[in-house]
């Protein structure tokens, strides 16, 4: 192995926090410098992945493995009246069957049984030969026709149910006040995760405890409703996953083929491995619900946002959709707000978080109703968003924010794009490709959860192992927390041995929302103190000074006052004569603070007017998320969610035949998905300042951000080049080619 | 009943219950068969197709020699995954789209996932295992970990494979034809601007072995 060095280039972030303000304390140690974090860390397991050795959930066999396959419904709407497993059970090869649905179907794909035998094909065969009887009724897959009177009932209740409301001030009062007032509609496609690795699970009992190797992004709450749905105590089951291929929030709970698996484990007395497919994947394994989302809104001369009035009708199939109105709730000043949220119910397979759920449909409203609001009241539309920034949250009507780089984002990225050479009136200039630059702003959460739980072994012989169930998802949780032990003890990021991925382990939080670093992160930062404690105080005596004295350097402590004295790290490390564990968590939040991160994205896009294609030229990403532990993983997580943005903005739409109920988009020829050829110039920039009490790293959650604002920024940069703003996404050439053909007749 | 049904089937071979309907793993099987009527796939299962034989097939897979009998119909990446568990080569797609099962048959990237397994007897395969000598990493390898070319891993083994084919077959391609020469993988992560700089960085390096 290579022996690790940082890069040179990267910056050192000695920022003091500032923008203290409120009672809370600072409670980011006084670092006077840090040797790795907020450099580019190489991943520690980087020779894993590119030797194809990191094992994914679906790389594992074991002896006397089955496969299971689940029967799907062939109808949207049915009644299963009958389920004959006869013939499917004297197959021979075939080993277990069970009956996975209470009777009543809702969309195609639904599952309704499953089957385990000794291959693949021969489950395939079997699924076959299960007899199922369906009473085929009514259905409605779109979401426009399920909101019609008369549409076919989905559930047992209305297709259109209220999902959320809110309410500040009064939105009377706010359109008396407003000089202009604009409303306007934005659609969004239901768009599918499409993680590269299928979502795949294998389990298997022994002595009664249930073992599951699971491609989760959640190993604690597959495990946790594991035992609700299987009538087990949490204790007898085990949630395991090494590696996976990506999730985006496909891959948060519990799956039905999961507690499949474990069933026809126990059935079959044999371990049971059922990987999804690509087209399960398309169809019937989530997606992010569409959104249509009308927007009125007005303002005064000057910009100053006097109401905002939002309506949403997102469609998550069998599910509740995404609730979109938290930036529009959140972002700018404005006293008053109402907004109405309804889900509509089709019989298509039930929506699942998607990278920012929620936020990235109600961004890309609430920024081009920005951009559509800054034309109308002919003001530069970066300035209609400074005009309106807040320093507290809920519109400047609750807590201040603990830290807030929004404002640095807008200089820093307008900057870097060259804000001032977008087009002063949308549209104006002439030719048959026509450029423009839009920007969109973003907010999250991603505080972390505390309670977080990290272990930090340290042997005798001076080896180093952390001990935390959190998840890897490819964002490098390994090589973050390596960087933070290595940081605070004197070590190299190569020599921790870093375990996670088991529920055997300490508790850590799923890995969505942006919460990973900020939680594992802080627990890893705080075991490492206590065991630097622990070592300094050991070293102290043998350099015969007090333990303030002592400085930790690489693999060795030395006496800051005399330096000729030191002692290895390997030797100290031999004093504990034992093998010890230091336990760390992560602390709590101090209250009366908002704690979000900040973005704005910049786009430029050159529109092709004969042919309808748009082109993005390039795409600067300015980020706050705090203190960046490691910049080369974070750069590739902003670089990542710009080009899915990207992907999502241009291609991606899961399409549905109205007649059949049935997904037409089922492979990954049908669903477009970004290639090489589409991706622009990509620049990440952080604004790189520790939050002062968000945890004793001073660092933010960076999952989520970047795909956030990407939409938005694109579909201003078309309007600005246009003077047509597409209002939907994807901004397919069909759809930007009916929109000049209807400018052209007037 | 259960317990019965289990020992009867223990003593059965899986080439004694395989009907010659050839594999599933082309993927697309299971699907054909959710949108019809099980009953119209009783009737093509009992309408007698004509049993194919198996095949043994002899080749080189990272430079040993192995003998290794096939299926008809099935795909080389069934054969490398679940047969010989080599798990580096990833299925993805299944359905020649994604780039994910980039294998080298004599020096050319092919999707393993489309290509019939019996078809490699006499060939040279190398996949992703092959690559590095013992701790040594491949340069392709050491690029991607040096430009962070990659975040869950997953479609990295594909990306490797491809880089190393297209710059076996042009030793400085320029950045369009790196485009090109990759736009068959996907990295659903997003990170191929990552990639490109790895591969960009690799395009003055000869290629083939390093």
């Amino acid at each position: 192995m290579k022996p690790f060095r940082p890069e040179p280039d990267s910056l050192t972030y000695l920022k003091e926090a500032g923008r203290q303000e409120g009672k809370a304390q600072e409670i980011i140690p006084q670092e006077t410098r840090f040797r790795y974090i907020g450099k580019k860390i190489r991943r520690v397991d980087g020779s894993l992945i590119v030797t194809g050795k990191a094992p994914y959930t679906q790389d594992f066999y074991f002896r006397d493995l089955l496969y299971g396959k689940i029967l799907r419904s062939p109808h949207a709407a049915a009644e299963v009246v009958n389920i004959d497993f006869s013939a499917a059970l004297s197959h021979p090869g075939v080993m277990a069957a069970i009956k996975l649905t209470e009777g009543r179907i809702r969309y195609i794909g639904e599952p309704v049984a499953a089957v385990a035998a000794v291959d693949e094909d021969t489950a395939e065969q079997a699924l076959k030969l299960i007899k199922v009887e369906y009473k085929v009724l009514p259905f409605v897959v779109s979401e426009d026709k399920a909101r019609q009177e008369g549409a076919p009932q989905v559930l047992d209740s209305p297709n259109v149910q209220k999902l959320f409301e809110y309410t500040r001030g009064n939105i009377k009062e706010g359109e008396a006040q407003a000089d202009i007032i604009i409303e306007r509609t934005y659609r969004t496609a239901i768009e599918v995760h499409h993680p590269a690795e299928t979502h795949a699970s294998i389990a298997y009992w022994k002595d009664g405890r249930l073992t599951v190797w699971d491609s989760t992004q959640a190993i604690f709450s597959v495990r946790d409703q594991l035992a609700r749905a299987l009538n087990l105590p949490a204790s007898r089951i085990r949630v395991i996953k090494k590696y996976m291929g990506g999730g985006f929030g496909s891959k948060l709970g519990l799956n039905d083929f999961t507690l499949a698996a474990a069933l026809l484990a126990r059935e079959a007395g044999r371990p049971v491995k059922i990987v999804m497919t690509r087209r399960e994947n398309a169809y019937c394994l989530g997606n992010r619900p569409s959104t249509l989302i009308t927007i009125r809104g007005g303002a005064k001369k000057d910009g100053t946002l006097t109401f905002l009035h939002m309506k949403n009708f997102t469609g998550g199939g069998v599910g509740r959709g995404d609730r979109c109105s938290e930036p529009l709730m959140d972002i700018y000043k404005c006293p008053n707000v109402l907004v109405e949220e309804y889900s509509v119910f089709t019989n298509t397979c039930a929506s699942r978080p998607t990278r920012a759920p929620g936020h990235v449909q109600g961004t890309f409203a609430l920024e081009s109703f920005m951009e559509e609001l800054a034309a109308e009241l002919k003001m530069d539309p970066l300035e209609l968003r400074r005009k309106n920034y807040s320093e507290k949250n809920l519109g400047d009507t609750g807590i201040p924010y603990s830290s807030k780089g929004l404002l640095e984002c807008y200089r820093l990225g307008a900057e870097a794009i060259g804000w001032s050479r977008r087009n002063q009136i949308p549209g104006e200039r002439k030719g048959k490709i026509k450029r423009g630059l839009g920007m969109a702003t973003q907010i999250w959460w991603g505080a972390g959860v505390p309670g977080t739980l990290a272990d930090l072994k340290i042997y005798p012989d001076g080896s180093v192992e952390a001990i935390c169930g959190t998840q890897d998802l490819g964002t490098g949780t390994r090589t973050y927390i390596a960087t933070i032990i290595a940081d605070t003890l004197g070590l190299e990021p190569q020599d921790i041995l870093i375990k996670i991925g088991d529920t055997d382990y300490p508790w850590a939080p799923s890995s969505g929302g942006s919460q990973t670093t900020p939680s594992v992160g802080p627990a890893f930062r705080d075991a490492a103190l206590k065991a630097a404690e622990r070592l300094k105080a050991i070293a102290a005596k043998k350099l015969d000074c007090s333990p303030e004295k002592v400085q930790i350097e690489l693999r060795r402590f030395v006496n800051m006052d005399n330096p000729e004295k030191a002692i290895s790290f390997n030797e100290v490390a031999r004093e504990l004569r034992r093998v010890t564990v230091f336990h760390g968590e992560r602390g709590d939040l101090p209250a009366g603070f908002a704690y979000n991160s900040f973005g704005a994205h910049f786009a430029e896009v050159e529109v092709d007017t004969e042919t309808g294609k748009i082109k993005v030229i390039k795409v600067v990403a300015a980020h706050e998320v705090g203190r960046v532990i490691n910049r080369l993983t974070a750069e590739s997580m902003v670089i990542g969610g710009v080009t899915q943005g990207i992907s999502a903005s241009l291609f991606e739409q899961r399409l549905m035949d109205d007649n059949e109920g049935r997904c037409v988009t089922t492979n990954l020829l049908d669903y477009k998905i970004v290639a090489f050829s589409d991706i622009p110039e990509i620049i990440p920039i952080f604004v790189d300042s520790p939050d002062p009490r968000i945890n004793n790293l001073g660092t933010k959650g960076l999952g989520e951000p970047p795909r956030i604002p990407v939409a938005a920024a694109i579909a201003n940069a078309v309007y600005n080049a246009l003077g047509i703003h597409p209002r939907q996404i994807p901004m397919t050439p069909d759809v930007i080619l009916t929109l000049l053909k209807k400018e052209a007749k007037p | 009943m259960n317990q019965e049904k289990r020992k009867l089937k223990k003593g059965i071979s899986r080439r004694d219950f395989l009907k010659g309907l050839g594999s599933g793993a082309l993927g697309t099987a299971m699907s054909t068969h959710l949108i019809k009527p099980a009953s119209a796939d009783l009737e093509r299962q009992e309408g007698n197709l004509p049993l194919l034989p198996k095949k043994n097939i002899s080749f080189v897979l990272n430079g040993k020699q192995i003998s290794v009998e096939v299926e008809p119909g099935e795909s080389l990446l069934n054969l490398l995954r679940e047969k010989l568990h080599l798990t580096g080569t990833k299925r993805i797609c299944d359905h020649g789209s994604c780039g994910g099962c980039t294998v080298l048959i004599n020096d050319q990237a092919v999707y393993s996932c489309l290509y019939p397994a019996f078809k490699v007897d006499g060939k040279n395969v190398l996949t992703i295992e092959g690559l590095a000598q013992g701790e040594k990493l491949h340069p392709v390898q050491q690029a991607f970990i040096d430009h962070d070319a990659y975040q869950c891993g997953f479609c990295t083994p594909g990306f490797i494979m491809a880089t190393l084919a297209l710059l076996r077959q042009k030793e400085s391609p320029s950045l369009e034809e790196i485009k090109a020469g990759l736009n068959g993988n996907i990295c659903r992560c997003g990170n191929q601007l990552k990639i490109l700089a790895a591969v960009k960085a690799l395009a003055s390096i000869k290629g083939g072995q390093p």
